[in-house]
């Protein structure tokens, strides 16, 4: 049968309807029994069954009556509904109608509970356990095993954040499954036989993927529980928030429990569209960063040189003091860590109350060309007018250019995983080197040095089912986001920009560019600045296009700029952080509006305490440009003012107004303003730098960041810390003979601003004559691209 | 009575170094494959269907049916696999005939691969028979050495390779799912089907997996053909059979004869019971068919035959029990089989026969209690028929068939333990300190 149907076909149905417990029911073709049982809101019990992971069969709880297959003739035997796919005419008897089927569920339960230590009062799953639920609803209520249970010490550490009670666990093989069928760190596995089979762990290597927590959410009984939940809480002591994740732009859903006004944990929320059931590890267990002992509870003025407390009226005098002397010489660079709503407002004040487009939100290695890029192919977009999850899954190929998903993206990661397993798409990664996501992927490498990615990508078949993800790395490399544009442009492809953080693509959307405005709007339109400002009630906006980041540094260093206002920015993220550790230090006037010290903060003028994601609501877009919600989990704020109660107070201090004050009247007047509809800016055709092969004995540096490292989102978290990848140098085996190292020798790299030793791996197909090294470099003062010198030995 | 006996597969065992290629070559070993190799495989695997052989391993499935359902189309290649895991108890007929003639393996396979379109065979053995994995793996080089394995063999274009394969000692790898697993380099456990090996079998292939004494019925079918085998047997159940026998009888050993045979021609054939003694029960293939009683040893030992009896041909492993036996006993003890060798995938035989094993130390140790029996059963009920491979369904058949025809031993367990009602060393056949009594 063909599965190309031409519009106006008659596209034959692939529906099967069948009867459950009598009640007719329409499912798609290969549904299991179970998940048509669902449809009519028929709970069958169940233990291995899990929706997203493969039928497995094994615990057999879910046993149905099947009186007829469709075919005139039942199956003798009850049969797992799990494992059963429907037929047309099928008859399907649940516990509801059977005695059959309620007699093998009741039977497999009582089996479950044999060994079972019925520890429920002490469990993490108390109260919200699979087992003691379906226990109650469909188990004898007495137990008729009056022999020996069998046990095991416990718990066992499989991981630095998972402890395993082997004694609760049933066996399901969901955590098993889990690893190797979705994230594909297959560290854990089923080991022995019979009552003493066990989940087990790789003799040399802990459960360390970046998936883990996974495995304790799924688990269905207390077997797997977290280091840092464990007889933290009794769910139901707990309130449910659900919320978007700040760690990054995958838009995941989350939900947040608490107590007494305390984030106890964080699970994965459902959202099929985003993350489905999933999480990665930092989005589980990286929320006690706001709760260290540097979070800002107050404002802080400098007075002779040193940062003291001071009353909200006080800061804010001497902040509107030092802007009314700067005027519109004011430079805002704004970080990862804002709202749509927080971005909007710090546009709006950037533009309406300052007068000017110095602002910039890309705390990291950016560029013109890319800013024009941004203004071509991503602003002023709507979900649905590019690339989304559910399209990743349905390409026939993915092309990765200057984007490592495992590290930089973990869900479209596990999306384009699911789609390499079950449907076949290909993957390419113009890389280095196959990274071990990359393998996971089963990618196909297009091998390039830094910088050569654009000719790489020339030879790269595409059509248009492809999709093309480009990360944000690529502005470090100059033609490239043009080279990707023409590329994806020609061949037909769609093409996505992922960025890392989590607010990354509202601010761009918001406005946080020197060239765009709100919605997409350029500023160097007429008629776009006519718009806002008529939107806004202010007069002409500034026509000048803004300084981009770097030359707002510049221009505070030497006092071109006379003020800046700095909010999210951690100095470290920066690709030249010397340079620019020495232009706050130098700026006439600095405003930090931050949640903890930083580099920043230390060096600022004023300093204004800001709520914690947790404590405030908001939205986060997400890389496709997907809302979602953030929700306020704790109303017990340390501080309890927004970004946008700053913004519009420092505005109000300076004789305008914001005109908005909460994220709702942000999001209304943004959503109100909605996106440009006029031409687009063309895309940026700038040509590809030549760049000639590093010296003998140099190396051009390849460097992404990993999920988890030194990122300060991370601090608290200490056992999420300590399954991170350790950081190392990567080079090939060429090059360690040059250099006289095998695996594991410390090699010493020599950046502009220090040095660093890190120990080598040997990475058999890096390219020639580069070296990969983990994303923190600014403090080194080199970035992605540069040429550094390595040698032998060093101690770190 | 010795005629009832066909010695086929057995015919060569006492020849000096009968598992040589020299000696299997002296009775005409080999001459089959060449005849077969000169037909199209059609026509091998047409013989073979004629014939009527139906699968030797337990369940009886017809096997040039099985050798059919393997697509011709699918574009990975097809393989063989001899499922050589014997570990059923009381079954001891392919440990012998590979032992005594690991020939007539290599020539079946070779005949069964042609016919299939299979270039590269298997031989999953029992890793625990050590002697017999050498017998094996001397005799497939000798083969390839011979030119009866390799490429081109006797100028016929077709190639096979044979790889024999040592198992790690789990009863689980002889359900073929498992077997697949295990020799793919995975824990043993049974897989889902669908797919079916036919289908989707060793590295996702077409893959037929039979009985060694299936395929080693082959050579003899292609030598003397399907009307030959076919006068053999009875009506649904053809051709000649290996029979083993054990326990308390006289002569215990292999015995070769038509399917349809009786126990009690069998028992004359071995001197029957142990003197003195009379047969209490029986099982008709390995401890797990229902067994019989006394009564039943007029049944023929055909698929037929045993399927109307309640119970199951199986491996026509008849385990033979005199009156001195305790029956509480010998199904704890199979039981404790099943036990230890359950995989532990799924929930009912994992968990069950942990249950069923002290739940039958009370009953041996005359501890239960006032209707245990009841609950006995009620847990075998939750097991049979509801676990992921037939191994719990054999565990509970056992018990079952135990207490449906000796239940009042079992509630003799209520007050008495075993080893009072049947002092344990009457029924015992060899001394404490070795030697038969």
């Amino acid at each position: 049968m063909s599965v190309q149907t031409k519009p106006g076909d008659v596209v034959p149905s692939n529906e099967v309807t069948l009867f459950i417990d009598g009640i007719q029911v329409s499912v798609p073709k290969g549904t299991m029994a179970i998940r048509a049982a669902e449809k009519l809101g028929i709970a069958i019990p169940r233990f291995c069954d899990h929706p997203l992971l493969d039928p497995q069969g094994a615990c057999r709880e879910c046993m149905v009556e099947v009186p007829d297959a469709g075919n005139g003739r039942g199956f003798p035997k009850p049969q797992t509904s799990c494992t059963l796919e429907v037929a047309p005419n099928m008859q399907i008897k649940t516990q509801n109608t059977s005695p059959v089927a309620a007699k093998a569920q009741s039977g497999i339960l009582e089996f479950l509970l044999i060994n079972h230590p019925l520890d429920c009062p002490i469990c993490d799953k108390g109260g919200e356990c699979p087992l003691q639920n379906q226990a109650m609803s469909n188990g004898r209520g007495e137990t008729r095993y009056e022999g020996v249970k069998r046990t095991f010490p416990k718990p066992v550490s499989i991981s630095a954040q998972i402890l395993l009670d082997r004694e609760r666990c049933v066996l399901c093989a969901r955590c098993t499954r889990f690893s190797e069928q979705i994230s594909g760190d297959p560290f854990i596995a089923l080991v022995e036989r019979g009552a003493l089979q066990q989940v087990g762990m790789y003799a040399d290597q802990p459960y360390d993927s970046y998936f883990s927590g996974n495995v304790i959410q799924i688990c269905p009984v207390g077997a797997l529980t977290s280091t840092d939940y464990r007889f933290v809480s009794r769910p139901f002591d707990l309130v449910s928030t659900p919320v978007t994740c700040e760690h990054c732009a995958a838009g995941c859903q989350l939900r947040t429990d608490h107590r007494h006004y305390q984030v106890k944990r964080r699970l994965a929320g459902d959202a099929p569209e985003v993350n489905e059931e999933w999480s990665c590890d930092v989005g589980r267990f990286a929320f006690r960063s706001g709760h260290l002992d540097d979070r800002l509870a107050t404002p802080l003025v400098r007075k002779d040189d040193v940062l003291v407390p001071a009353s909200w009226a006080e800061a804010i005098d001497v902040a509107v003091a030092g802007l009314k002397k700067a005027g519109s010489a004011v430079g805002v660079l704004t970080g990862g860590r804002l709202t749509l709503e927080d971005a909007y407002g710090y546009a709006k004040f950037t533009r309406a109350v300052l007068g000017t487009n110095d602002i910039d939100c890309r705390a990291r290695v950016a560029s013109t060309e890319e800013a024009d890029f941004l203004a071509a192919e991503v602003a002023g977009r709507r979900l649905g007018d590019g690339v989304t999850y559910g399209d990743l899954g349905a390409a026939s190929k993915v092309i990765l250019v200057g984007f490592e998903p495992e590290e930089e993206s973990p869900i479209v990661f596990l999306r384009l995983r699911k789609a390499v397993r079950k449907k076949r798409l290909q993957v390419t990664a113009v890389a280095p080197y196959l990274s071990n996501g990359g393998k996971k992927l089963s990618a196909t490498l297009v091998p390039c040095a830094p910088g050569g990615e654009a000719a790489a990508l020339a030879g790269v078949d595409a059509d248009a089912g492809t999709i093309v993800l480009v990360g944000e790395r690529a502005a470090a490399f100059v033609g490239l986001l043009s080279a990707v544009t023409d590329f994806a442009a020609k061949a037909g492809a769609r093409l996505a920009w992922i960025p890392r953080r989590a607010g990354e693509r509202g601010a761009i959307e918001a406005g946080c560019l020197p060239n765009l405005l709100p919605g997409g709007r350029e500023v160097g339109e007429g008629t776009a600045r006519v718009d806002v400002a008529a939107h806004w009630g202010s007069g002409s906006l500034p026509s000048a296009p803004g300084r981009d980041g770097r030359s707002i540094l510049a221009a505070a260093a030497t006092g071109e700029l006379k003020a800046l206002i700095v909010a999210g920015v951690e100095l470290a993220d920066l690709p030249d952080v010397a340079g620019a550790t020495a232009a706050i230090e130098e700026a006439p006037f600095v405003i930090s509006i931050e949640q903890r010290t930083s580099e920043v903060t230390s060096r600022a003028d004023v300093v204004f305490p800001v709520a914690l994601i947790e404590e405030k609501a908001g939205t986060f877009l997400n890389w496709e440009h997907r809302p979602g919600r953030v929700t306020r989990v704790n109303r017990q704020a340390a501080s309890p003012m927004t970004d946008l109660r700053v913004l519009a107070a420092l505005a109000d201090a300076l004789g305008t107004s914001l005109g908005i004050r909460t994220p709702k009247e942000a999001l209304t007047e943004l959503e109100s303003l909605g996106a440009w509809e006029g031409a687009r800016a063309a895309a940026p055709t700038v040509p590809v730098a030549q760049q000639l092969p590093p010296e003998q004995g140099a190396f051009r540096i390849a460097s992404w960041r990993q999920l988890i490292d030194g990122s300060r989102g991370n601090d608290g978290a200490l056992d999420l810390l300590v399954t991170a990848k350790p950081a190392v140098a990567r080079i090939n085996a060429a090059a360690a003979e040059a250099l006289g190292v095998t695996g594991g020798d410390p090699i010493t790299i020599f950046g502009v601003d220090g040095d660093r030793v890190l120990p080598v791996v040997v990475e058999p197909g890096m390219v020639d004559s580069v070296v990969w090294l983990p994303g923190d470099l600014g403090v080194l003062g080199i970035k992605p691209g540069d040429v550094v010198r390595l040698t032998a030995g060093g101690v770190a | 009575m010795t005629d009832t006996l066909t010695p086929v597969l057995s015919a060569n065992w006492a020849d000096p170094k009968a598992w040589t290629l020299g000696a299997y070559q002296r009775r005409g070993g080999y001459d089959a494959a060449a005849k077969a190799l000169k037909m199209t495989p059609a026509e091998v695997m047409g013989i073979v269907k004629d014939s009527g052989l139906r699968g030797r391993g337990g369940a009886g499935f017809p096997t040039g049916m099985k050798w059919s359902f393997v697509p011709q189309d699918n574009p990975n290649p097809k393989y063989l696999v001899v499922n050589a895991d014997e570990s059923e108890p009381g079954t001891c007929k392919d440990m012998p005939l590979l032992m005594a003639s690991p020939h007539t393996l290599v020539e079946g396979i070779l005949i069964s691969s042609y016919a299939i379109g299979v270039h590269t065979a298997f031989i999953y053995c029992r890793g625990e028979v050590l002697h017999v994995i050498r017998r094996l793996q001397q005799a497939v080089k000798e083969a390839y050495a011979g030119g009866h394995l390799g490429s081109n063999i006797y100028g016929s274009g077709f190639d096979l390779d044979i790889i024999v394969h040592a198992g790690a000692g789990a009863y689980i790898c002889g359900e073929e799912t498992a077997l697949l697993d295990s020799l793919e380099g995975r824990r043993g456990q049974p897989r889902l089907r669908p797919p079916f090996p036919a289908v989707a079998g060793l590295y996702a292939s077409p893959t037929v997996i039979n009985n060694v004494e299936s395929i080693a019925s082959v050579p003899s079918i292609l030598a003397h053909g399907a009307a030959w085998f076919g006068s053999m047997g009875s009506e649904k159940s053809k051709g000649y059979t290996l029979y083993s026998l054990s326990g308390h009888v006289k002569r215990p050993g292999q015995f070769e004869a038509p399917l349809g045979i009786t126990l009690r021609q069998l028992l004359e054939l071995s001197g029957g019971m142990r003197d003195g003694h009379e047969l209490k029960f029986w099982t008709p293939g390995g401890s797990s068919t229902p067994i019989l009683t006394a009564d039943d040893i007029d049944i023929p030992l055909d698929y037929e035959g045993m399927a109307a009896a309640g119970t199951m041909l199986g491996t026509k492993a008849l385990q033979c029990f005199d009156e001195t036996t305790s029956v509480v006993r010998t199904t704890l003890r199979w039981v404790e089989f099943y036990k230890h060798e359950s995989c532990g995938k799924c929930t009912p035989c994992r968990e069950g026969n942990w249950w069923l094993v002290q739940l039958l130390t009370k009953f041996e140790a005359g501890k239960a209690v006032e209707g245990d029996v009841d609950k006995l059963l009620d847990i075998c009920d939750n097991i049979g028929g509801k676990s992921f491979c037939a191994l719990a369904d054999g565990a509970v058949a056992c018990v079952t068939s135990a207490v449906k025809k000796f239940r009042s031993e079992f509630e003799a367990g209520y007050k008495t333990p075993a080893w009072e009602l049947f002092p344990y060393e009457r029924s015992a056949l060899f001394d404490v300190e070795g030697g038969a009594k």
